[in-house]
């Protein structure tokens, strides 16, 4: 891989907001850089559930819509 | 040794020995619960007051909200780092949907956390009064069963829709004591009961109530059980209010087991007339 191709970076967009992310950063990859455990949070990609078991395959691309969500205290 | 079956097959003994009183057991969905009471874990003054408070209310089943995670303040953990999943049961709500389509992809996500398939559906359709839309709620409702989800629906007091829920494979029908947050307490006693009278699945009254008595008078229609959650997250003393509602619920149940005396608009002595 090239050293342009290790700081290649796609823009996706995560729970409503733009970010830039490293260019074909797995799931896994991103909870990492965001600080949250796998076994928190449930991943939606582009309208889609994804299963915990394909976090640390599934890679993200230019324009992927990712929801995280989890639990909060309710009624 | 003697077992009642009317007892879930256990001793009455037992029975009398873990509630003070013999009660067939409560049921939903083939989950045996020991408290009637299920408690809310949203608005409490802070997370060791609401573990505290719901240790205290003698609960085993606790509702639980689904949020976007807050990426600008990720310090701000999820529910789960503060309350054990082993300890309590989770009922995924999917409070906050206004249509039957958001309601069923909350209710997704929910199971996707990997806890169970149960939920409370609760689909909105007023934002002032935060009154059901109850048609919205059987369409999700129709559609989550047949996904193999355990509905328990929220809805309004109105025993067609509480037979049509019930008619659409729920686990158990909540009605409402009154709007949710509140805390106006029973305001349709009468309806409440028609719908705890005609339907066979669990009836547990959901949204309401204020303050104990308003839980123990909901308990002596015969309902199967009480969820609340501002009543106890919003108390000055969120643990004491908790350990009211547990009694509360119990006495409610138990004095309704027992039969109420009829009322009379005349006195009647308790006491023997004196000789003469």
């Amino acid at each position: 891989m090239t050293t342009a191709g290790m700081d290649a970076r796609v823009t996706i967009r995560l729970n409503g907001k733009e970010r830039e992310v490293a260019a074909d950063i797995t799931v896994s990859g991103l909870l990492d850089e965001l600080e949250l455990v796998p076994g928190m949070v449930v991943v939606e990609r582009n309208g889609e559930i994804l299963a915990r078991e394909s976090y640390p395959d599934v890679r993200l691309g230019e324009g992927d819509r990712l929801e995280l969500v989890h639990f909060v205290g309710g009624g | 040794m003697s077992v009642d079956t009317s007892y879930g097959g256990r001793s009455e003994e037992a029975v009398m020995s873990t509630h003070g009183s013999a009660d067939t057991p409560f049921v939903v969905g083939g989950r045996e619960f020991d408290s009637r009471l299920i408690v809310g874990t949203g608005k409490y003054p802070d997370n060791e007051t609401m573990v505290r408070a719901i240790r205290a209310s003698g609960t085993d089943m606790v509702t639980v909200a689904v949020r976007r995670v807050d990426l600008d303040r990720t310090r701000e953990e999820g529910i789960l780092h503060h309350l054990d999943p082993r300890e309590f049961f989770l009922l995924a709500n999917t409070a906050g949907c206004y249509t039957a389509e958001d309601a069923i992809r909350y209710a997704r996500l929910a199971r996707a956390a990997g806890f169970n398939e149960w939920l409370k559906l609760e689909v909105i359709g007023d934002e002032t009064t935060l009154l059901p839309d109850t048609q919205a709620t059987l369409e999700a409702a129709r559609v989550l069963v047949a996904e193999g989800f355990k509905v328990m629906a929220y809805t309004n007091e109105d025993l067609i829709t509480a037979l049509r829920l019930e008619d659409a494979g729920c686990v158990a029908v909540m009605p409402l004591a009154s709007p949710i947050g509140s805390g106006l307490g029973l305001l349709n006693p009468y309806y409440v009961r028609a719908i705890k009278e005609r339907c066979d699945v669990p009836i547990v009254v959901d949204a309401g109530v204020g303050t104990a008595s308003d839980a123990c008078l909901t308990m002596e229609q015969g309902v199967d059980g009480v969820l609340m959650n501002t009543a106890i997250a919003a108390a000055r003393d969120p643990v004491r209010m908790a350990a009211a509602m547990r009694d509360a619920v119990v006495a409610g149940r138990i004095a309704y087991l027992a039969g109420r005396m009829p009322t009379r608009e005349v006195a009647v002595p308790s006491s023997p007339p004196l000789p003469g």
